[in-house]
């Protein structure tokens, strides 16, 4: 089953074609998701949403659903409020709360007012419907720069305004710089709201257990210390909860983060005694499950000289949260860490701004902000080159990072570990066909058909450390995010790894196998990994920021490390010699001096296990070993003046895609599409390949088929998948990858991370191919996604405006 | 809420039961036959992850009451393997190019790919991408999912011994 990708590569395991672990169950139908958790006497949620954008609830009247067949309770806001704590804000906002039923005002069009619990799914539903409620409609505010003006309507009027946060940082030398340049540049882009939108939605099953005071939780969930946060805003001990990270997620990419749910389903168990299962229908899941991404409106300025080199920028990015606040804003403040892109850029102004609205809010969306921001500097970018008449790809060549130049401290205070960005672009041009797509392009431009190459070089700060959170919040001074892995040898010999966070599909359970078995040297199809529930477990910061096979990776690598070294230990005693006179060999212990005296990895574990004579001194019995690893790099809190090491390691990306516009409707299509990718070692390829192909077709969804519209009176228009397009089979081109490798030198196997890769570069991408395919009639956009209608638009208007 | 008798085979096991009138194919499937490993995407025939073989032919089973079933012949994903603890050609291609990540997808392209492979073992991109175009996959940009079903054909051509649409995995 495994062959080497490079032969004479150094690792036995690693890097190597390896069937995943998981694959297995999934192919037959035998995963196990949240909503095939069924417990017996389960009680089921239905959710009663506001219709209005903004209203005061004047009244809730449950009789009339109380008295409907089959339903146990109708619960409120005030309730809750009564009874919970509020939800966690990433910001020092205290005057914002959240609960998980809106309390006093609906704040956006599908917000949850009042839950209807019944033995089954459709009684509630049906009960939801009786429900009355009374409201008082209110003026929404729904334009994100409206609701800074002053008057505007108060989404949280104890708040007092609709600014949630608000930073301007310099970076170096930014007046000075623009004031010397030769040139300089602005532009307006703009980011609209979509998602990750997993096609499995959110559920979650809870259960009381009165007699051991546990609450017991199956979710579909992808948070950092989501246990922490169900206890808290339920008032009961941690040890009281326990979230069980064997659930299969189908699909996160960063959302499946249902804190509300949770909270609802724990609150109702305890109360009711019955367990309670909530899974989202998909109407209430795009409506309702707050699980929007960014929706953001860039300011950009960029100073540079006559021969192309950039040297400064001026970004001033505005992201509509909508009506309530997680973590959503802090995805302003991780792309600080990669804000000059790939290039040398001496100096940067960042002017971050988080605005509420009465929109469904916000959550975590694959990258962190980071692919809205690389979208916006690309485009810079292309306009310099517009700008200047000179060759995109040598404006780019002439400003990216040299391979010498690593490690690189950008002006932020974030030092890029490791690449080699020249030698990507050009396999990645050379992938592509550069100059056979130039040639076709100009063919298809001569025929009358608009046609572009897009261009795109985009970085993945991975291995996903907190430093936003003390950046945005100075009372929050989190300065470690670790990982956890466990590893035991039982008795018999067999290895048994254990994680503590739940998988959606990133393939854990075979990079903790690789990592381990590469260092074990053991086959990894043979060793067993569990995900624990938050009780057994030590803690994770859950696999966010790209960050698994860097910190999981490590985890688990320095866990087997501390076997490895017990095992050397016993073989020595046993051998009679000392630990550095032997060699570990697949398992087994050989004395260096003479290799017919060796003990067997079976014999190692038998002593290990029942021979405590034939120990050495001071060793545990048993093999087992827990590692924890902190992010390489992190510890530190923010200077001052914001300078931030952010993410430890740097993956990098170059797209290269070719585009065809419609004459008349503009309706794009993508062709050749080739992209060079440099995630360090990679433990997985087939993983990492098929995340990359998941992200660009993402990235195709975000650049143009995806958006959740709302008109101006704030009611969502794109809530179902009838009119919320994403990607088919016939949407996403046949993509080639072209590997590079530039280890880490932060990390155990030279890794980076990679859960994101793709969808980074990808808009920019498809973004720079339409540009260039509308400069021939001097057109331009540089609004995501670029929709048939707009792209239709700005080709009527470029024909009429020819004589 | 009017109960229906009806009587239908499922996996190639005769099942019989007396279902309220307005409930879906997919949740009688999963609620009252436990076959869970038919999923719940949309619930409004777009996404394809509840798909399933209704006498041979792939169809959402969201949009179909069970009533609508009564006599009908139905493959569920737990019923593609020739037997339990084995798997057929097209998923172990599935695994074989990792074609899948989160899996909530997949029992519904198993499906719509075994619907094409029964009409033809030499399918173009062009027809396996028509095949799974009703399919959505938010994981893998498809690639890896084409690549699988092209595999599959090609074992499919070439093992004609009897019973060699199997393998024995485990």
């Amino acid at each position: 089953m495994s062959t080497p990708i490079e032969p004479g590569g150094k690792f036995r395991y690693i890097a190597r074609k390896r069937r995943t672990k998981e694959d297995r169950r999934f192919i037959v139908g035998a995963g196990r998701y949240a909503a095939d958790i069924a417990l017996p006497g389960t009680l089921h949620v239905a959710l009663v949403a506001s219709p209005y954008p903004f209203a005061r609830i004047l009244s809730i009247d449950p009789r009339a659903a109380l008295a409907a067949p089959g339903v146990k309770a109708v619960v409120t806001g005030d309730e809750l409020e009564r009874a919970t704590g509020p939800l966690m804000s990433g910001l020092d906002i205290p005057k914002v709360k959240r609960y998980p039923l809106a309390v006093g005002l609906a704040r956006y069009a599908g917000e949850w007012i009042a839950a209807v619990v019944a033995e089954s799914r459709a009684l509630a539903e049906d009960a939801a419907e009786l429900v009355e409620v009374a409201y008082e409609p209110l003026a929404p505010v729904v334009d994100p720069e409206a609701a800074l003006e002053p008057g505007a309507p108060a989404v949280h009027p104890d708040h007092g305004s609709n600014l949630l946060y608000r930073r301007k940082f310099v970076f170096g030398p930014v007046e000075e710089d623009f004031a010397r340049a030769a040139h300089r540049l602005s532009f307006r882009a703009r980011w609209n709201r979509s998602s990750t939108v997993p096609i499995e939605t959110f559920g979650v099953t809870a259960s009381w257990n009165p007699a051991t005071q546990l609450l017991d939780v199956w979710a579909s969930i992808q948070m950092p210390k989501f246990p922490d946060q169900i206890a808290r805003a339920l008032r009961i001990p941690g040890n009281a909860v326990r979230v069980h990270f064997d659930v299969d997620v189908g699909g996160s990419y960063g959302v499946k983060r249902g804190i509300k749910h949770s909270v609802l389903a724990g609150y109702l168990a305890r109360k009711l005694g019955r367990p309670i299962r909530l899974i989202e229908d998909r109407l209430e899941n795009m409506r309702g499950g707050d699980a929007h991404g960014p929706d953001r409106i860039f300011d950009m300025s960029v100073a540079f000289e006559e021969n192309g080199i950039i040297r400064s920028l001026r970004i001033r990015a505005l992201d509509d949260v909508g009506a309530h606040v997680g973590r959503a804003p802090l995805q302003l403040g991780k792309p600080i860490g990669a804000i000059v892109g790939p290039y040398r850029i001496g100096s940067v102004e960042y002017e971050a701004i988080s605005v509420t609205t009465n929109k469904t809010p916000e959550e975590a969306v694959r990258g962190f902000g980071q692919s809205p921001t690389n979208f916006a500097l690309e485009t810079a970018v292309d306009r310099v080159a517009r700008h200047l008449g000179m060759d995109r790809i040598a404006l780019r060549r002439l400003n990216l990072i040299r391979h010498d130049e690593f490690p690189y401290t950008i002006p932020s205070g974030s030092t890029y570990d490791s690449g080699d960005y020249h030698a990507v672009l050009e396999k990645a041009l050379a992938a592509a066909g550069y100059d056979e797509l130039v040639r076709r392009r100009d063919a298809a431009r001569a025929a009358g058909r608009p046609a572009g190459i897009g261009i795109s070089c985009c970085l993945e700060p991975s291995g996903g450390n907190a430093a936003f959170e003390p950046l945005l919040n100075p009372k929050n001074e989190t300065t470690t995010w670790m990982e956890v892995c466990g590893v035991k040898v039982d008795l018999n010999g067999a290895i048994v790894a254990t994680m503590g966070t739940s998988s959606s599909g990133q393939g854990h359970e075979t990079l903790a196998a690789t990592a381990i078995g590469e260092i074990l040297e053991r086959d990894p199809d043979t060793i067993r990994v569990v995900h624990s529930d938050s009780l057994t477990a030590l803690p994770s910061n859950s696999p966010v920021g790209s960050r698994m096979a860097i910190m999981l990776g490590g985890a688990a690598a320095g866990a087997a490390e501390k076997i490895k070294a017990a095992m050397i230990r016993i073989g020595a005693h046993n051998l009679g010699a000392a630990p550095d006179a032997v060699d570990y060999s697949g398992g087994d212990v050989v004395l260096r001096a003479d290799p017919a005296k060796h003990l067997t990895w079976d014999r190692i574990v038998e002593i290990a296990h029942r021979k405590f004579h034939r120990l050495p001194p001071g060793l545990e019995p048993g093999l087992q070993a827990m590692h924890v690893w902190e992010v390489p790099t992190g510890g530190a809190m923010p200077g001052p003046d914001g300078r931030v090491q952010m993410y430890p390691c740097y993956a990098f990306e170059a797209h290269v895609v070719y585009a065809e516009l419609d004459p008349v409707t503009g309706q794009v299509r993508l062709g050749r599409y080739a992209v060079g990718h440099d995630c360090g070692t990679m433990i997985n390829p087939d993983i990492v390949h098929g995340m990359t192909y998941g992200g660009i077709a993402h990235g195709i969804g975000a650049a143009l088929y995806e958006r959740f519209h709302y008109d101006a009176a704030g009611q969502l228009l794109s809530g179902s998948f009838m009119d919320y397009l994403i990607p088919t089979a016939h949407e996403v081109p046949e993509i080639e990858i072209v590997d590079h490798c530039t280890p880490s030198p932060l990390t155990t196997f030279g890794q980076k991370g990679s859960g994101e890769a793709g969808y980074l570069g990808a808009p920019a991408a498809i973004a720079s191919a339409v540009n260039d395919a509308l400069a021939p009639l001097g057109a331009q956009i540089a609004t995501l996604p670029m929709t048939l209608s707009a792209l239709g638009e700005i080709l009527a208007a470029a024909h009429a405006a020819i004589p | 809420m009017s109960e229906h008798k009806i009587a239908l085979t499922v996996n190639g096991a005769r099942r019989e039961a007396e279902v309220p009138s307005r409930l879906t194919l997919v949740d009688f499937l999963r609620d009252v036959l436990a076959l869970t490993g038919t999923h719940v995407g949309c619930e409004h025939g777009v996404c394809g992850a509840c798909s399933i073989l209704l006498d041979g032919r792939p169809v959402r089973a969201c949009l179909m009451f069970a009533v609508q079933a009564d006599g009908a012949e139905i493959t569920t994903v737990e019923g593609l393997a020739p037997e339990p603890g084995t798997l057929d050609l097209l998923q172990d291609s599935f695994w074989e190019t990792h074609a899948l990540q989160c899996g909530f997808c997949t029992p519904g392209m198993l499906i719509a790919a075994r619907g094409l492979l029964a009409e033809t073992l030499t399918p173009s991109d062009e027809e396996i991408r028509e095949a799974i175009g009703g399919n959505l996959c938010r994981c893998t940009g498809y690639k890896q999912i084409v690549d699988a079903i092209k595999l599959a054909a090609e074992r499919m051509r070439q093992s004609n011994a009897a019973g060699g649409d199997r393998v024995d995995a485990d």
